[in-house]
C-alpha cells in the first residue's frame, strides 16, 4: 500500500454515469445505452489496478469518460481533487498531459504518415515543451526506456514498418513523454501475438513502478491481472460489481459473477479436457434495457427470489478493502 | 459415417505435407513438411503463434486455399485413401462437409445476413446429402439443441443472434452432416470468457456422445487444454513437438514448448510469466538448421543441422537434437 497520509486519492469516480442516446433518423430518441451506470472507485497515486469485464460491459466507455473524451451524464471524475467537469481550456489541456492513454490497436493510434520521431514530437509541441533540443532528448529517452533501440534507427521508421509489439511500445513511449501521473491502458495487448503480450505487460508494469505512475489496466483477460495489478475491479453491465486486492479477489471472490469468471478460466492442464465447467446460462444483458434489481440475477445460480430481481444491491464490504454489490453479502 | 475400419487405425494421416504461397517477395513456405495423425474420437490441438502456418494447414486439409497458394505436396490419407490426389469434384462430393467439416476463424460473421439461420444450418444436408428441406430442417433443429440454442432461433436471421449464438449456429452447421472430423480454426477467440467456456463444454459433450474427432487450431494454450487429447506445436511451418496432452502440458520435450508454457499468464500461480525473447523467423527465408535455434537458450553446435525427429516415448515426437541420446532418430 501507499505511504501517503489520508489525503485525496489521485483519481475518484463518483457515481459516474455515461449514457448515450440512441436516435433514429438523427432526432427521434429510441432509447438510452447505459454504458457506464453508477461506477464508484478510487485510484491512489502510483497504484496499479485492473478493470476486468467482458465485451459490452462498458469498460471502454469508462476509460473514455475518465480521459475526458466522453462527457459523463451523471456523477463526477475527480483528479487530484479537481472535478474534470470544471476543467476548461488550459486546465483541460494540462489534465490531458497528466493522463496517458494506451489503446487496443497500436496501429490505429499512430498517424500512418508520420515517422516515429514526428509522432512522438507532436504531443510535446502541442503541450509547449521546448526548445527542440529538449524535445529530441525526451523522445530519445522515451524510446530507450521502452526498449526500441537503436534509437537512431527507430526514429525514422513509419508505423507500418514496425511489428505490432513495437508499435505498442511507441504508443507507450508517447504516453510517457509528458510524464503522466496516470496511464489508462485499454486492452493494451489483446491485438498482439501471445508471445509479445507478456513483454508489453512487463514493460507497462516496469514503467509504472519506476516512475510511480498510477495504472488503470482495462482487460477482458482475468488471467493476466495477478502479476500486473494490485487491485481488481470486476465490471458487469455498466457497473463495478466487485473490487478487491488481487489475491483476495482470486482466492475468495464474493460476487457470483466473479466466481463464474474464475470457474470459466482454465490454466493449462491436461485434466481440463475431462471435465465440464460450470457456466451460468444466458448472456450479458443489453445496456439499453438492463434487468431490474441486480443485473446479474437472471443468470445467477444463487439468486434469491423476492430480493435480487427487485432491489439494486449496494456495495457491501465483506472484508477490509473488499467490496461486492451482491445481496448475499448483506450483513445479518 | 464410420467406415468399417480398425478403431485404432488413424482416421487421418498427414505425411510430409508442404504448401507455399507465391508472393511478390518470393515463395513463403507456410506448411513445410508436416507429419501428423488423428485417430477416431481423438482431439488434436494444433498450437502455434500467428504466422506459424497452423491456419494454412487447415486450409490445405479442406482445400479452401486462396489463389496465391501453390499446389500442396505430400499425402493426406483419410482412412488410408489419399484425398489430396482427388479431383476437386470428388473431393467436394466425398470429403468436404461429408467426412470433414470446418469452422473457420470468425465464421460467425460469415453467415448470410438475408437467409434464416435454420436454412443455412440445414444447407449442407441438402447440398451434400441431397436431403429434402423438411428432413434437413428437422435435423438442423436437433443440431441446434445439441449446441445449446433454442430451436425457435431456426427461424431468425443472423443479426437477431448474439455473437456467441452465431458461433454455436456455425458449429451446428459443421455437425449437421455428422462428419468424422471437425476442424476448428480459433473457434472461440473472438468470444467472451463465459461464452468461450460454454462452447468448449459443447465440444466436449459432442466428442463424448458422438465420437467425433477434432482438430482444434489455436494460439491459446489454456483453451487448447480444454479439449486436447494430443497436442502438436508448430513453429515456422513445422511441427516441433507432438505429444499426448498429459506429456505436453506437464513435461514438454522441446525447448520452445517449455518456454511457451512458461510464458502463459496463469490465474492460479504465483510465478510471473516469462516472455520468450526474439521473434519467429521469416517463412520466406527460414534459417538452415533448427528454426528455433536463434531464440533457444539450450542451443549447441549440432543445432546448425536440421534436427531429426526423436521419439522419447511412443506417440511422442520432438524435433530437437537434445533428444538424440535418448531417442531413436
Amino acid at each position: 500500500m501507499n505511504t501517503r497520509d489520508r489525503s485525496e486519492p489521485l483519481l475518484v469516480a463518483e457515481d459516474l454515469q455515461t449514457h448515450f442516446e440512441l436516435r433514429q433518423w438523427g432526432f427521434i430518441r429510441t432509447g438510452t445505452v447505459r454504458a457506464v451506470d453508477g461506477v464508484r472507485f478510487t485510484l491512489d497515486a502510483g497504484e496499479a489496478a485492473a478493470v476486468v469485464g467482458e465485451s459490452g460491459c462498458g469498460k471502454s466507455s469508462l476509460a473514455r469518460t475518465l480521459l475526458g473524451l466522453n462527457r459523463p451524464t451523471g456523477g463526477a471524475v475527480r483528479f487530484e481533487g479537481q472535478s474534470l467537469a470544471d476543467l476548461k481550456g488550459a486546465d483541460l489541456k494540462a489534465y490531458r498531459a497528466r493522463v496517458g492513454y494506451v489503446q487496443q490497436d497500436p496501429y490505429g493510434a499512430l498517424p500512418p504518415f508520420m515517422d516515429i520521431r514526428r509522432a512522438l514530437e507532436e504531443p510535446l509541441v502541442v503541450h509547449g515543451i521546448g526548445p527542440r533540443a529538449e524535445r529530441e532528448r525526451r523522445i530519445d529517452a522515451a524510446l530507450e526506456e521502452v526498449g526500441l533501440t537503436p534509437v537512431a534507427q527507430v526514429r525514422g521508421k513509419f508505423p507500418h514498418q514496425l511489428s505490432g509489439g513495437q508499435q505498442q511500445r511507441v504508443v507507450i513511449a508517447r504516453a510517457l513523454l509528458l510524464r503522466p501521473k496516470l496511464i489508462i491502458a485499454d486492452e493494451p495487448v489483446s491485438m498482439l501475438d501471445a508471445s509479445v503480450r507478456v513483454e508489453i505487460l512487463d514493460l507497462l508494469h516496469r514503467v509504472q513502478r519506476e516512475h510511480d505512475i498510477a495504472l488503470l489496466y482495462i482487460t477482458h483477460d482475468l488471467s493476466t491481472v495477478r502479476h500486473y495489478a494490485g487491485r481488481v475491479m470486476v465490471m458487469y453491465a455498466g457497473r463495478i460489481v466487485e473490487q478487491a486486492p488481487v489475491d483476495a479477489l482470486l482466492d475468495a471472490p464474493q460476487h457470483p459473477y466473479t466466481e463464474a469468471l474464475l470457474s470459466a478460466l482454465a490454466d493449462p492442464d491436461p485434466a481440463n479436457a475431462r471435465q465440464m465447467r460450470e457456466i451460468p446460462g444466458g448472456e450479458a444483458p443489453s445496456l439499453v434495457s438492463p434487468p431490474p434489481g441486480c443485473r446479474f440475477h437472471p443468470r445467477c445460480p444463487q439468486a434469491m427470489a423476492g430480493v435480487c430481481e427487485t432491489r439494486d444491491p449496494p456495495d457491501f464490504r465483506p472484508a477490509p478493502y473488499h467490496r461486492a454489490a451482491c445481496w448475499l453479502r448483506e450483513p445479518e | 459415417m464410420a467406415v468399417t475400419a480398425n478403431p485404432d487405425s488413424p482416421l487421418l494421416e498427414i505425411e510430409d505435407l508442404r504448401m507455399q504461397y507465391r508472393t511478390e517477395q518470393g515463395p513463403v513456405n507456410a506448411v513445410d513438411g508436416v507429419n501428423l495423425e488423428i485417430r477416431r474420437n481423438e482431439a488434436l490441438v494444433v498450437l502455434g503463434e500467428s504466422g506459424c502456418g497452423k491456419s494454412s494447414l487447415a486450409k490445405v486439409l479442406l482445400r479452401t486455399l486462396p489463389r496465391n497458394a501453390g499446389r500442396p505436396t505430400g499425402q493426406v490419407r483419410l482412412d488410408g485413401r489419399d484425398v489430396l490426389a482427388l479431383s476437386e469434384e470428388r473431393f467436394r462430393r466425398e470429403v468436404r462437409w461429408v467426412r470433414i467439416a470446418l469452422v473457420m476463424q470468425a465464421a460467425m460473421n460469415a453467415l448470410n445476413p438475408v437467409v434464416r439461420v435454420g436454412e443455412q444450418v440445414a444447407e449442407p444436408l441438402r447440398i451434400h446429402r441431397g436431403w429434402s428441406r423438411r428432413a434437413a430442417m428437422a435435423r438442423a433443429a436437433e443440431a441446434f439443441e445439441e449446441v445449446g440454442i433454442a430451436t425457435d432461433f431456426l427461424q431468425r436471421y443472423p443479426h437477431e443472434l448474439s455473437g456467441g449464438m452465431r458461433q454455436r449456429a456455425v458449429l451446428a452447421m459443421a455437425l449437421v452432416t455428422d462428419p468424422d472430423l471437425v476442424i476448428l480454426d480459433e473457434p472461440t477467440s473472438a468470444l467472451d470468457v463465459l461464452t468461450q467456456a460454454s462452447i468448449m463444454n459443447v465440444l466436449k459433450r459432442i466428442k463424448r456422445d458422438r465420437g467425433t474427432s477434432f482438430v482444434l487450431i489455436t494460439h491459446d494454450v489454456a483453451t487448447s487444454s480444454e479439449l486436447a487429447d494430443r497436442v502438436a506445436l508448430m513453429y515456422a511451418g513445422q511441427v516441433v513437438e507432438e505429444a499426448s496432452a498429459e506429456a505436453f502440458f506437464t513435461a514438454p520435450g522441446h525447448p520452445y514448448s517449455q518456454m511457451l508454457m512458461a510464458s502463459v499468464p496463469r490465474l492460479r500461480q504465483e510465478e510471473p510469466p516469462v516472455p520468450i525473447p526474439g521473434r519467429p523467423p521469416s517463412l520466406q527465408d527460414p534459417p538452415t538448421g533448427c528454426r528455433f535455434a536463434e531464440r533457444c537458450p539450450r542451443r549447441f553446435e549440432r543445432c546448425a543441422e536440421d534436427p531429426a525427429v526423436f521419439h522419447p516415448d511412443a506417440r511422442h515426437r520432438v524435433r530437437c537434437w537434445l533428444h538424440e541420446a535418448g531417442g531413436t532418430g
